[in-house]
């Protein structure tokens, strides 16, 4: 006799096109039961009997003990108590869950009946008289209902069950409006002074002394009502002074920057964090996200990390009063790449 | 009667009882000698004039090898001419001047001067150009506006320093130091000068009023515990996620073996 045949005639059914491989490993079987000390000696019996009933004890003494400690260690002015609130009530509660589960599972090991037993698994297939019934019912349910027989009921419900999700593609709709070109303009454009964050105080060129940094917002916003934080999430800019000597500037760059100050867009772009870490010897500017590495005096090239382009540089020149404005927009989208871009 | 004296001599005590009173002896002479000398430097500080020429005694002595004589600069340290008082104060009194070696940024080290040298150097270095001074004490008073010092720390600040000023690291051995238990006027000097790889914030940028409040929020912080229990260091995600990987995570194992294990 086959290993296939005799494996169909062990547990009576066929095995189908499965490969039955002539080799396989012998069921080892069910190990030998290991009698437990719980079961051998009553002394342990009844410790374990203790045991389990301490950490039900346990279990309640914590959550009697959050009910005192809520109101022992209240949450006061002072934002300090939350801390020996939260530190406490968790403490209660988590006794209270973890002695009642620790407890259950201890007595479930040490004393309940530990027999090995193995139960065969029955087979998926309802009996010939099972499956004789259900279709009896289900031919009588069509027959009493006249699903098939009353045509006109049958098809105006498929109609409606076919319209009922349609709604939700115009409810949908208001998820929108697609961006359109909104990612490429930010607030700057030309004449806007560049202010300082938050207070929106206008930056003089004056004021920018060598190997400092501003933080700038473009003047304006600090009054805007509506979209204020996402214009300011693609508005923001780092102004640095650096020696124009060291500045490394493209032909059509040269007029972008003012007596060694420039600005970037702050808006990294890799994922659009704020590009703010500026080293003032080495002129590198780091994102605190992933690390990317802008050269501020070389047009903000990448030198390390993911970033896949150059910081957005800013064109920038004084008006009559001494106040740093924008020459225009920045000339490409700021912040992470998208489909279009 | 000599012939005693000759006899101690002979004894093995004399010759330890002989060097014991001579280091006493010159010991305690430098003792008062020193002590002379300083409160000599104590009376002639009330002077300026004679306080800037010390501070060049000092700065010869200590600092004119990488700086230059006259702070004009070398190609191992930068020109000290027009950097002010306040920048000498904050390098020689934090302990990252005189610098041991060079390196990506200098650490701070025991201080290595009395604070009557260290005005002393501050006062020459200010004498040279045209500079921050040292902050008085009204400017650095705990009575700005904690909220508003908070704001302009995040905006500022906290990118290097971390949003509770635990520090953080930068480029090629480089880091922003950790602002916890750094003095009020360290902070407001290290602000208005830029020392090392930090950013310049003058007064056009932050005002003093601005500057206390920034000071107002940092010592808030450090009085204060934080809300949300243990700050693991306030470096966020990395050591709270390493926590979690090792304690959430090995708990999750070691209960899930607890249950699966057979009772003894």
């Amino acid at each position: 006799m086959s290993e296939k045949a005799k494996s169909a005639k062990e547990h009576n059914y066929e095995s189908g096109l499965a490969v039955v491989a002539a080799d396989k490993i012998k069921d080892p079987g069910i190990e030998p039961h290991r009698v437990r000390m719980t079961d051998k000696s009553p002394a342990h019996e009844r410790s374990a009997n203790r045991q389990v009933a301490a950490l039900f004890m346990l279990s309640a003494f914590g959550s009697a003990f959050s009910i005192f400690a809520y109101f022992a260690f209240p949450i006061t002015e002072d934002l300090g108590t939350v801390r020996a609130n939260t530190l406490w009530l968790g403490l209660g509660i988590t006794l209270g869950l973890l002695g009642i589960g620790i407890g259950a599972v201890h007595w479930a090991k040490t004393l309940m009946p530990d027999a090995e037993v193995s139960e065969e698994r029955h087979q998926t297939r309802g009996s010939d008289e099972v499956r004789a019934r259900a279709i009896e019912i289900i031919k009588l349910a069509d027959q009493e209902s006249g699903f098939t027989r009353r045509k006109l009921i049958r098809r105006s419900m498929y109609t409606a069950l076919a319209l009922f999700p349609l709604p939700a593609i115009f409810f949908f709709g208001d998820l929108g409006p697609n961006p359109a070109d909104s990612l490429r303009h930010t607030m700057w454009k030309k004449g806007t002074r560049l202010a300082k964050d938050p207070d929106g105080t206008p930056i003089k060129a004056s004021d920018v002394t060598l190997g400092s940094v501003f933080h700038v917002i473009p003047a304006g916003l600090a009054e805007l009502h509506h979209d204020k934080l996402n214009e300011k999430a693609k508005a923001a800019v780092l102004l640095v002074r650096v020696d124009p000597s060291e500045l490394i500037e493209t032909e059509e760059r040269k007029s972008w920057s003012y007596d060694g100050i420039v600005a970037y867009s702050k808006i990294c772009t890799h994922v659009g964090c704020p590009v703010a870490l500026y080293e003032q010897q080495t002129h590198h500017l780091l994102c605190p996200c992933h690390q990317s590495t802008f050269d501020l005096v070389d047009g903000c090239k990448v030198i390390f990390g993911p970033a896949a382009r150059p910081l957005p540089q800013l064109p920038i020149t004084v008006d009559a009063e001494g106040y740093l404005i924008a020459q225009s927009d920045f000339n490409e989208p700021v912040g992470p790449s998208f489909w279009e871009r | 009667m000599k012939k005693k004296i000759s006899n101690s001599r002979r004894s093995p005590f004399a010759a330890i009882l002989v060097i014991a009173a001579g280091l006493v002896m010159s010991g305690g002479g430098y003792a008062v000698a020193t002590t002379a000398v300083q409160n000599a430097n104590v009376k002639t500080a009330v002077s300026a004039q004679e306080q800037i020429e010390e501070g060049e005694k000092l700065f010869l002595a200590n600092c004119a090898s990488c700086h230059g004589t006259n702070g004009v600069g070398t190609p191992n340290g930068p020109t000290l001419i027009g950097v002010g008082a306040a920048s000498a104060d904050f390098q020689v009194s934090s302990g990252r001047m005189p610098a041991q070696a060079s390196g990506p940024q200098m650490a701070k080290k025991p201080v290595q001067f009395t604070d009557e040298q260290i005005a002393a150097i501050a006062a020459y270095v200010g004498s040279l150009g045209v500079g921050p001074d040292v902050p008085t004490e009204e400017m650095l008073a705990l009575t700005g506006d904690t909220t508003r010092g908070g704001e302009l720390f995040r905006i500022n600040c906290a990118m290097c320093h971390n949003a509770v000023g635990a520090g953080g690291a930068l480029t090629e051995g480089k880091w922003a130091p950790a602002l916890d238990g750094v003095s009020e006027k360290h902070i407001y000097e290290a602000m208005v000068t830029g020392p090392q790889n930090m950013p310049v914030f003058n007064d056009a940028n932050l005002t003093p009023e601005d500057k206390k409040d920034i000071i107002t929020y940092l010592k808030y912080l450090e009085a204060n515990p934080s809300a949300g229990g243990y700050e693991l260091a306030g470096l966020g995600p990395v050591a709270e996620g390493l926590f979690l990987w090792i304690f959430g995570l090995g708990g999750i194992i070691v209960t899930t073996m607890w249950l699966g294990a057979k009772s003894n």
